[in-house]
C-alpha cells in the first residue's frame, strides 16, 4: 500500500512531510538546471559560466545538508511509522542521489574550461543529446516522486536503456574520432569522461525510481532491467581492428 | 539496491507465526450487558512470543486480554461465545477450572496493585494458594521469582518491609514477579508501563524481552513505539474487531490494510 491519504492528526506533522517533499522537488529541479547549464558552457566555451556552474553546486550540497537536517529531525520527533517512514527513509537516500547528479553536471563543466582551450572537434554536439536524455529522465522521476506513481517510476528506470544505447554510440563514435587523428585524443577523452559523467546520472535517476517504488509499495524493485551501456564489453576493444 | 533493510522481512515473519500456537482464538464473541464489544476474532498466539495487541481506546483490546483468563467471570451480565483453546483444552469451558487457569494465565496490570504487606509475602501469597512448600523452598521460590523480575538486587535486603514503599517501577516488577511466582505459561500485560517513567518502562521492557523465553506474552499498549520494541507479532483492533495480525516489523513498515495504517501514522480521527 501507498501511505495514506488522510491527514495527520497533528496537522504539523504534514506540514514537515510537505516541505520534505518540496525540497526534494527544488533540488531535483536545481540539478537538472546545473546539467542543462553545463552543456550550454560546454557549447559556448564560456569558461567564467563554467566556474559559476561549478561554484553553484553548493547550493545543492546545502540542500542536501538541509534535507538530511530534516529527515533527522522528523525521525527524532516524529518517530514515522509505515508509509511516514518510507517516505523519509527515500527522503534521504533521493536527496543523495541528487546530490551525486550535482556533481556530475559540474563535473561536465569543469571539463568545459581545459575542452574549450583546444580547438573544437565534430562530437561535442552528441553531448547535448545525451544531456537531453538525462535531464528528461531526472525530470520524470521527479514528478513520479512527488506525484508517489510507481509506475512512472518504474517506466523511467525501464527507460535508461535509451541513455545508456546512446552513450554506447557516443563512445564508439569518439573512439572513431581519436583513431583517425591523434590530436583528437585529448578533447576526446575529456568528452569521454563527460559522456560517462551524463551517463551516470541516468543511474542516479534510475535509484531515485526504485526509491519511489518502495516509498509506494514497501517493496524494493527486483524486476530485470535490460543494459545499454556496452562500453566496457570486450567486443569494444576490437573497434580499431 | 539495498531497500530489502526495511522491507518486509518474510523470514522473520513467518518464523515468528510459524512456532506452534499457545492460545488460539477461534470465533470469539463477547457481549457487555447485550453490548457486541468483541466481533469474531480469530488469532493464532504463538509460544515464546511476546504478541502486542494495539487499537484506539474502545476497540477491545483490554477485554480480549482479559478473556485470556476469564477475569470478566467475576462480573456479572458479561457473556464469551467462541473457543479459546489453550493446550488443546477450550478455557472458555465452564468445566475447565478458574483456579487452573489463573495457574496458567498470569496478569498485570496498568497501575501496579501491590497487596498491602511485606514484599515477600506479595510474591509468597499466590504461591501459597496454589501450592504447599516448605520454608525453604518458598524462600527460594520468591527469590527465583524477583530475579526473574529484575527486582531481586533492589529489594533483597528489605524483603520484610512494606511493598507500597517501593516506587511505581518496582511496584510494577513486583506485580510481574508475583505473577510469574507461579510459573504460569502466559503472561497477560495490560498497559503495563503506562504509570511509570521511561526509566522504568524501559526496565520492564527489558524485563518482557527477557521473560519470553520462559512465557507467552501477551502485551495490551497505548504505546505503539513499545509495541514496535517489545512484540514480535502485533495486532490491531478497532471497534471490536481484528483489523491486522502480522509481524511487528510488517505491520510498522508496511501494514496491509489502510485502517491499521492510519491508526499507526496517526491519522485515524
Amino acid at each position: 500500500m501507498s501511505g495514506s491519504s488522510k491527514e495527520h492528526i497533528i496537522k504539523s506533522y504534514d506540514d514537515e512531510l510537505t516541505r520534505l517533499t518540496g525540497e526534494i522537488v527544488r533540488m531535483g529541479e536545481l540539478s537538472v538546471s546545473q546539467l542543462e547549464a553545463a552543456i550550454d558552457v560546454v557549447e559556448r566555451r564560456d569558461e567564467r559560466a563554467a566556474q559559476r556552474v561549478v561554484g553553484n553546486d553548493d547550493a545543492i550540497d546545502q540542500l542536501e545538508q538541509d534535507i538530511s537536517h530534516d529527515v533527522v529531525r522528523l525521525l527524532a520527533l516524529r518517530a514515522p511509522m509505515a508509509g511516514d517512514l518510507r517516505n523519509v527513509f527515500a527522503a534521504l537516500r533521493i536527496a543523495a542521489d541528487i546530490e551525486r547528479i550535482g556533481d556530475y553536471a559540474a563535473n561536465v563543466a569543469k571539463r568545459s574550461i581545459p575542452l574549450s582551450m583546444v580547438a573544437p572537434v565534430g562530437p561535442v554536439g552528441g553531448l547535448g543529446y545525451l544531456a537531453e536524455l538525462a535531464a528528461s529522465e531526472v525530470r520524470e522521476v521527479l514528478l513520479a516522486y512527488r506525484d508517489r506513481d510507481a509506475e512512472r517510476a518504474y517506466q523511467v528506470w525501464k527507460d535508461d536503456v535509451v541513455l545508456d544505447e546512446a552513450y554506447t554510440g557516443y563512445f564508439r563514435q569518439l573512439l572513431t574520432y581519436m583513431m583517425e587523428d591523434p590530436r583528437n585524443i585529448t578533447p576526446c577523452t575529456h568528452l569521454l569522461f563527460m559522456a560517462k559523467n551524463i551517463e551516470r546520472i541516468g543511474d542516479h535517476a534510475t535509484n531515485i525510481a526504485e526509491n519511489v517504488w518502495f516509498q509506494v509499495t514497501g517493496e524494493p524493485l527486483t524486476k530485470q532491467r535490460s543494459k545499454g551501456d556496452l562500453t566496457s564489453n570486450p567486443e569494444m576493444t576490437k573497434l580499431g581492428e | 539496491m539495498t531497500d530489502s533493510a526495511l522491507a518486509t522481512n518474510p523470514a522473520q515473519v513467518a518464523a515468528a507465526s510459524a512456532v506452534a500456537p499457545k492460545l488460539t482464538v477461534r470465533d470469539l464473541h463477547f457481549y457487555y450487558n447485550g453490548f457486541h464489544a468483541l466481533k469474531g476474532i480469530n488469532m493464532d498466539i504463538p509460544e515464546k512470543k511476546v504478541t502486542a495487541i494495539i487499537g484506539p481506546s474502545g476497540c477491545g483490546k483490554s477485554t480480549l486480554l482479559r478473556i485470556f483468563n476469564r477475569i470478566y467471570a467475576i462480573y456479572p451480565k458479561l457473556e464469551a461465545k467462541g473457543e479459546i483453546v489453550l493446550d488443546g483444552e477450550n478455557i472458555l469451558d465452564p468445566r475447565y477450572s478458574m483456579n487452573r487457569l489463573r495457574g496458567k494465565v498470569g496478569m498485570v496490570f496498568q497501575k501496579p496493585v501491590p497487596f498491602p504487606m511485606t514484599i515477600f509475602e506479595n510474591v509468597a501469597y499466590g504461591i501459597r494458594h496454589h501450592e504447599k512448600l516448605s520454608k525453604a523452598d518458598m524462600t527460594g521460590r520468591v527469590e527465583q521469582a524477583l530475579r526473574s523480575a529484575a527486582l531481586w538486587d533492589e529489594v533483597k535486603d528489605k524483603l520484610k518491609q512494606n511493598a507500597l514503599g517501593l516506587s511505581g517501577g518496582q511496584q510494577q516488577r513486583l506485580c510481574i514477579a508475583r505473577a510469574i511466582a507461579l510459573k504460569p505459561e502466559v503472561l497477560l500485560l495490560d498497559e503495563p508501563t503506562s504509570a511509570l517513567d521511561p526509566i522504568a518502562t524501559g526496565r520492564i521492557e527489558q524485563l518482557v524481552e527477557e521473560l519470553k523465553n520462559e512465557f507467552t506474552i501477551v502485551i495490551v499498549t497505548h504505546n505503539m513505539q513499545q509495541a514496535a520494541r517489545c512484540s514480535d507479532l502485533t495486532a490491531f483492533m478497532y471497534m471490536g474487531e481484528l483489523i491486522e495480525f502480522d509481524g511487528t516489523e510488517k505491520i510498522f513498515t508496511k501494514p496491509g490494510k489502510k485502517q491499521t495504517e492510519d491508526y499507526i501514522t496517526g491519522r485515524f480521527g
